[in-house]
């Protein structure tokens, strides 16, 4: 096996145990780069020359015998709306093309200071806002599975990079979906944390209230590997929570003494292919041995979840994009002749795509008066609703199982022009962002040679079990083992 | 279909965002967001009387701190990603 393809638990032991060094493993995870990148396009931005630099300076430390990092030697690929010092950081937008933050975003800091290589910058949907990364202004990432096909969005350049053997870590962030949707479609794992849990410093927002940066990986052990690192609360984020966090790798091993599963009907109803659902129930089935049952269950709630995410999300859209008026940083039309209104207008009229202008306008909607009460606060209320929903669920089940995204991987270009049919994919995800609470996804079977992923969610600040379930069934089903033949002809 | 937002409307709300669209943008954007707003007044029909609204999942309200210095980024640190800058300060369209 090429050892692109190892795990970052496989390869950090061979650099460990001195069999290769750090920079013979940028360099090979370079030249996979260079052999699929032209038809992934998973990055926006490839760190060669600092990647290269940062891995002889820990080579160095590795010969000198100087204390090393929970993530020594290991190359991780960052969201292109994660702050990188230095490093374009574009949020897949014409307005923030030449954007070189100043500063790390605290995610960052975590991982450098673990000794981890920053190897690129991945293609996300322009702004997070996105379930297929078409809507990045550097052209949509392919899913390796299949190159006609979307891998899921937002997060879809940090996903297919993992699945193509093109990093070994990587880092999304999920605002309705936007880590778990592109892992589902990329067959990997990927983690949604608790509200809180991963300070958000640095992260450019889309809507705040809703967003978390997360783990993204081929294993759930690595997985959580890297949630060990960025987890814990920082004083830069008044929104990260003081909590004693676990050692989630410690935690993955051991047995159930019993688990509880809740399946909402709501989640396996109308607009889920059968396919999926087929997988899904073929999944938990095989559960049943580890002393694990399940039972279907109704959070009626559920149904208003879709409209009240979307609402809300746009709403703080249209104020966090405020910012990009072409003053600070960011695009500035020629301006000679033109006035504030008019230079602020026209920057954005020409540095937005269309989907972001989209949300904006309807954003804007939701918040004027008038309509701030039908739509805004209503959606507020409908939170607390779905909340209770949750919680009553939570005290009879240990967590609730569903289809991650309700259908397969679809063509390139097959919903990009219909919005609303976009939206609806993101059915099953977007609840778990309206109430605050963890997911997981990880590959639970293959349809037609394209994975199927499986969602797990549980109570607030419970990664420790997803990851543990997560684990238990990887062992038992072997799919990370499973690679795409994106490099044939 | 006009139930929702009007053409006249999205040009209204393009002003208030300070974005300025195409005629095209106008119309398509229009007939997307009256279809969208059809499926979002699916929310008028859940019953929300006397329920609070939740603003925050976590709850937290305040978060105070020492107001003490501390490092952060040199003028031209700050200066560095501005379209158009002068004499240390970020140059601005005019207003007047």
């Amino acid at each position: 096996m090429e050892l692109y393809w190892l795990t970052a638990q496989e390869i950090q032991e061979k650099i460990l145990n001195r069999e290769i060094k750090v920079e013979e493993v940028v360099q090979i995870v370079l030249e996979r780069i260079r052999q699929v990148e032209d038809k992934i396009n998973a990055f926006v931005t490839v760190c060669e020359n600092e990647a290269l630099q940062q891995a002889r300076k820990i080579d160095k430390k590795i010969v000198e015998k100087e204390k090393l990092g929970r993530l020594v030697g290991i190359p991780i690929a960052i969201k292109d709306n994660i702050s990188t010092k230095g490093i374009k950081t574009t949020c897949g937008s014409k307005i923030l093309e030449n954007y070189v933050p100043p500063y790390n975003a605290t995610v960052v800091e975590k991982i450098l200071a673990e000794d981890a290589i920053i190897i690129g910058k991945t293609n996300m949907d322009e702004f997070a806002m996105g379930t297929t990364t078409e809507t990045s202004y550097f052209g949509p990432t392919k899913n390796p599975w299949d190159l006609s096909r979307v891998p899921g969005g937002s997060s879809g350049g940090s996903a297919a990079a993992l699945a193509a053997g093109e990093t070994f870590l990587a880092l999304g962030s999920d605002t309705g979906g936007s880590i778990r949707c592109p892992a589902s479609f990329c067959g990997i794992v990927g983690l949604k944390p608790t509200y809180g849990l991963v300070s958000r410093y640095g992260l450019i927002a889309y809507a705040n209230t809703f967003e978390q940066i997360g783990p993204m990986a081929r294993t759930t052990y690595d997985c959580a590997l890297l949630l060990n690192v960025i987890a814990g609360w920082d004083p830069k984020d008044s929104t990260s929570v003081q909590i004693q966090t676990s050692d989630y790798v410690e935690k993955l091993t051991g047995d159930f003494k019993k688990l509880k599963i809740g399946i909402p009907k709501e989640m396996i109803g109308e607009g889920t292919e059968d396919k999926v659902l087929k997988s899904l129930f073929n999944y938990v089935s095989k559960l049943e041995e580890f002393n694990v049952e399940w039972t279907e269950i109704s959070l009626p709630t559920l149904d208003y979840a879709l409209p009240a995410y979307y609402l809300i999300a746009m709403s703080e859209a249209s104020s966090n994009l405020a910012r990009f008026d072409g003053v600070r940083y960011g695009y500035r039309v020629q301006d000679l002749d033109l006035d504030w209104n008019q230079v602020f207008s026209k920057s954005r009229r020409e540095g937005f795509g269309a989907e972001v202008k989209r949300r904006i306008i309807l954003g804007t909607y939701a918040l004027s008066a008038g309509y701030y009460d039908k739509f805004f606060l209503k959606s507020l209320k409908a939170i607390t609703l779905i909340k209770e929903d949750f919680e009553k669920a939570f005290k009879k089940f240990d967590v609730l199982v569903s289809p991650t995204m309700p259908i397969l991987p679809f063509k390139l270009g097959e919903k990009i022009n219909n919005p609303l049919a976009l939206y609806l994919c993101d059915v099953d995800t977007v609840p778990v962002n309206l109430v605050g609470i963890p997911a997981i996804t990880f590959p639970c079977d293959f349809q037609e040679n394209l994975p199927v992923g499986v969602q797990v969610m549980a109570p607030p600040f419970k990664e420790d079990l997803l990851l543990k379930i997560s684990y238990l069934s990887e062992r038992k089903l072997q799919f990370n083992k499973f690679k795409p033949k994106c490099d044939k002809k | 279909m006009e139930k929702h937002i009007s053409r006249e409307h999205v040009k209204h709300l393009s002003w208030l965002a300070r974005l300025e669209l195409s005629e095209e943008e106008e119309v398509l954007y229009t007939s997307q967001l009256n279809e969208i707003l059809e499926y979002f007044n699916k929310l008028s029909k859940l019953n929300t009387e006397n329920v609070p609204p939740t603003y925050h999942v976590i709850g937290k309200i305040n978060v105070f701190r020492e107001d003490e210095i501390q490092p952060s980024l040199s003028n031209q640190e700050a200066l560095k990603n501005a379209p158009k800058k002068r004499n240390g300060f970020f140059e601005a369209p005019k207003i007047l």
